[in-house]
């Protein structure tokens, strides 16, 4: 709740800062609607943050203000010089309890019910109150623009272009290792630099539903209603930006919903409704779009009693209100100053959120739209652009080009030669069946009339409508992206949704996947709302897949931990360090097996991943998504194995996640430094290294400025010269020592590594010694 | 009063483009096409950090595609970046503008695409102006995407 408080104090003051100069033109005239609506939205907002964050007094005196406020908007109070001072004083006093509770420091509220009963009507005219000393206490973040951010972003995405020309250029010919090492340095922190640039700005949307719960039981409690909240999506990442954007307008959607959509108890029940009503707010990514979903099952909009509130707030004529569409009429709800409700609440107002919720929106680029059900439900939907933002995609070739697909988009990919997949003409379309499951086939290549694209591998993408598949010739990369708008030109084939700038240095368009579709003249039939309600209540075992494993045993793996199903040339995978590794992509995973891999031909391959590391686990064939039942029979005496479960009639093993990775670690994050001192031979850098480097360490022949070695090894007929400075020295021997003789045998293994681990730790030990 | 005017060679003859307009003039490196995307649209480069469409002005222009794609004059309009693809391009220069002269009848897309005349030591340049030459996105149907 701290950060949340936070960021209400820091953003009342900026709005408190930005208010001044309207106050004061409103103080000179006091007709002025901007302004007026300017002062309005602000304590309007108060209002609704001291909701959430317990602030009981702060809200007392918004919720009176904008009472006054919005009869002088509704035209029913005149703005007289009593009323603006009063409203004024009340500006003010919030000003300064916002300060008491930054600083933490007691205020007294003695006058609070003054400032309070000068907003009524019959009031005396009161002095304005004059601004007392602010103690203001140092914040602890600092707000940047997010223009400086931009900047840095571009000049960023700069240095890793020039980052890889350079390398490619060094790569071209024989280099000096120093320069090699001084190159993996700035890589290495230009790398770094980049995640935590790109982080300024990124947020989990998580940042945002984290205080809903609290907000929906605050709201629900004082109005007698049960509401069940169901949040989805929480880690979708946007620009922080958004998501400040997206606050107020969120609160005041779920607020809206909580008390005007959903029923009390008892009016459910006799509606036949279940008693709690349910809230479900859920965020995707779609395309260069975020998808926020507000979804309730209450009353929906009453459309006929909104037209006739139009109609007596005199906001259209009656003539232009019947002349208006279903859609427009049910978007009166979105005209400043009419609501659906008769009363105002402390909780919602009236309906004043969704005109301020529509101009937030708006202004950020998005759009709102509204799906009533009358009786039934309300879903408001917000889209908002991601612009700048990062996403994790997965780079397709088609032909000779490349295209990047969102990774959130796509289900899964599959190879076509596989017996899983089928492909079949059916009219003149083409339908794949990809586990008996049929989808609609759209080859990439024909779509986009690309020449020699041979059709190798489906994506399976997801679409709001419905999933299809996707024929792309192979899959190249998966890579983080910055995507950026496409110009008007490109944005019109519809097809595309960003274009980004990946390392290679080459511009990348990003496909959208509901525009391939469309494109592509696909069509989906809705799909039916399932009544979700009761499947909620029963308790859902966990998604699993099911696979034949080396063994021939169907076995299943739970789907959370895999994080996609590849095919791998058998040739990749090699034992090597006493265990199977796979090379794939520039690096090495682990694998996990339980029969050995085949050692020609194609390996189906399972990678998993607990989100810090990552393995391989070969098998023999996927085969579905299954769930598996909560019960689970116990094994005994089966390593890696957590239960059997029933599925489909079937008794299938479950391979415990826990222990596949259990076997694993993680890479140690700080590898010391080894300065392997040159004996002339090369047998240091071609036998030594391999095995110091496989046992954590970092090795170099040369040390680079400002750079010490943790640990120098030399050969003992040819020690170092500037070891006298203390620095530990392992001494290798050539031949196994005679009892009573220094150094260790160059050959023994076992004894080299604990040697350089003991003298590090002597070296350690000797300097916090010495430092004492 | 004199404004300055980049002289440009393309699509077989010199033009002028105010300065005003142009980013920078530079080289630009691999195209990577657009498939679907109107003709004029020779596809995406990549400028420094940037990514920057790619204007065959001589599609712009109703004629033949260019035979190479290099030299561009780099404009930001509307927010996007674009790079037109000219033949040749030589200094800036201070010229008076014109406007041009009636009777002249002009191609229907040079016609779109010219506002005004300046003189080069006697010879007549037209004023070229790059936002004439930008194709337009098919406007998207507010209805339809919110059906």
């Amino acid at each position: 709740m701290d950060d949340l408080l936070q960021e209400f104090i820091a953003e009342t003051r900026e709005t408190l800062d930005a208010l001044s100069g309207e106050i004061v033109l409103w103080e000179a005239n006091p007709t002025d609607r901007t302004r007026l609506d300017a002062i309005f939205r602000f304590v309007h907002t108060v209002k609704g943050s001291c909701g959430f964050l317990d602030l009981p007094r702060l809200g007392r005196l918004a919720h009176a203000a904008e009472d006054v406020l919005a009869a002088v908007r509704e035209g029913t109070r005149a703005p007289d010089t009593a009323l603006v001072n009063a409203v004024l004083a009340i500006v003010d006093r919030i000003g300064e309890l916002t300060e008491a509770i930054a600083a933490g420091s007691p205020l007294d509220d003695t006058t609070e019910d003054l400032l309070i009963a000068a907003l009524a009507e019959d009031a005396l005219p009161v002095a304005p109150a004059s601004a007392g000393p602010q103690t203001r206490i140092a914040s602890r973040s600092v707000r940047l623009a997010v223009d400086l951010l931009d900047r840095m972003m571009a000049g960023m995405s700069d240095m890793v272009l020039a980052r890889n020309e350079l390398a490619r250029r060094l790569r071209d010919q024989p280099i000096d290792p120093r320069v090699e090492g001084a190159l993996e340095r700035l890589s290495l922190t230009v790398g770094e630099m980049r995640d935590t640039i790109s982080r300024t700005r990124m947020q989990r949307i998580e940042a945002l539903f984290s205080a809903m719960p609290r907000m929906v039981r605050d709201t629900a409690t004082p109005l007698g209603k049960l509401v069940t909240l169901d949040v989805e999506g929480a880690d979708v990442e946007l620009d922080r930006e958004m998501i400040e954007l997206l606050r107020d307008p969120l609160v005041h959607i779920i607020r809206n919903a909580v008390d005007h959509g959903i029923e009390p108890p008892a009016l459910r029940h006799a509606l036949g409704k279940r008693e709690a009503g349910r809230l479900l707010v859920s965020a995707r990514q779609t395309g260069n779009q975020i998808v926020l979903e507000v979804s309730d099952d209450g009353r929906g909009i009453d459309v006929d009693r909104l037209v006739a509130k139009a109609a007596a707030a005199g906001l259209h004529s009656e003539a232009k209100l019947a002349a208006m569409t279903e859609r427009q009429r049910l978007e009166l709800i979105f005209a400043p100053g009419l609501s659906s409700r008769d009363t105002a609440t402390a909780i919602s107002g009236r309906g004043v959120g969704m005109d301020v919720v529509r101009a937030n929106i708006e202004q950020i680029g998005g759009r709102i739209a509204l799906r009533n059900r009358p009786g039934a439900g309300l879903t408001i939907e917000l889209q908002v652009p991601l612009t700048l933002s990062i996403i994790p995609a997965i780079v397709v070739g088609v032909g000779e080009q490349r295209f990047a697909l969102p990774r959130q988009s796509i289900e899964e990919i599959v190879a076509i030669r596989g017996d899983a997949v089928r492909v079949d003409d059916l009219g003149d379309s083409r339908i794949a069946t990809v586990r008996g499951r049929r989808l609609p086939l759209v080859d990439l290549a024909s779509l986009l009339g690309i020449d020699g694209g041979r059709t190798q591998a489906l994506a399976i993408v997801g679409t709001r409508d419905g999933n299809f598949a996707l024929g792309i010739g192979a899959v190249l990369d998966s890579e983080e992206l910055v995507v950026k708008p496409v110009c008007p030109a490109v944005m019109g084939t519809g097809i595309y949704a960003g274009q980004t700038l990946p390392d290679s240095g080459l511009p990348m368009l990003l496909l959208d996947g509901a525009g391939v579709a469309a494109a592509a003249g696909l069509r989906f039939t809705p799909k039916a709302i399932v009544d979700e309600n009761e499947a909620a209540a029963q308790e859902r075992g966990i998604d699993a897949l099911l696979f034949d494993d080396l063994d021939g045993r169907r076995r299943a793996l739970p789907l959370a931990a895999v994080d996609r199903v590849e095919t791998v040339s058998a040739t990749a995978i090699q034992r090597t360090g006493g265990r199977l590794h796979l090379s794939i992509e520039g690096g090495v995973v682990p694998l996990v097996t339980r029969a050995e891999p085949p050692t020609t031909g194609q390996v189906t391959l399972l990678r998993l991943t607990d989100g810090v590391t990552e393995i391989g686990y070969p098998i023999r064939d996927a085969h579905e998504i299954v769930t598996l039942p909560v019960a689970m029979a116990p094994v005994r005496d089966r390593p890696g194995i957590a239960g059997v479960a029933v599925v489909n009639g079937e008794q299938v093993e479950v391979v415990d996640g826990h222990a596949l990775f259990a076997g694993e670690l993680a890479p140690p994050v700080v590898r010391p430094l080894c300065l392997l001192h040159h004996d002339g031979t090369g047998w240091m850098e071609t036998f030594l290294r391999p095995v110091l480097e496989a046992s954590g360490y970092r090795c170099a022949s040369t040390l680079a400025p400002g750079e010490t070695a943790a640990v120098t090894l030399a050969m003992d007929d040819d020690p170092p010269a500037a070891s006298a400075n203390g620095d530990p020295v392992v001494l290798l021997r050539s031949r196994p020592a005679m009892p009573g003789e220094a150094g260790i045998y160059r050959y023994d293994r076992a004894a080299l590594i604990a040697a350089v681990a003991a003298e590090m730790q002597s070296h350690d030990d000797m300097r916090r010694e010495m430092a004492r | 009063m004199s404004e300055l005017f980049l002289i440009a060679h393309l699509a077989g003859r010199w033009v002028a483009v105010a300065a005003s307009q142009v980013d920078s003039a530079v080289d630009i490196g691999e195209v990577v096409a657009v498939p679907c995307a109107p003709p004029a649209v020779r596809g995406l480069a990549a400028l420094r950090s940037r990514v920057v469409t790619v204007i065959d002005t001589q599609v712009a222009l109703g004629r033949e595609p260019a035979r190479a794609a290099r030299r561009a004059i780099i404009a930001a309009i509307d927010g996007h970046h674009y790079a037109f693809l000219v033949d040749a391009f030589e200094d800036v220069f201070p010229f008076e503008r014109t406007s041009l002269s009636s009777g002249l009848a002009l191609d229907g897309r040079w016609a779109a695409a010219a506002n005004g005349v300046v003189e080069r030591d006697g010879e007549p340049l037209l004023v070229l102006d790059l936002t004439a030459l930008v194709p337009a996105g098919t406007v998207i149907d507010d209805q339809a995407l919110a059906a």
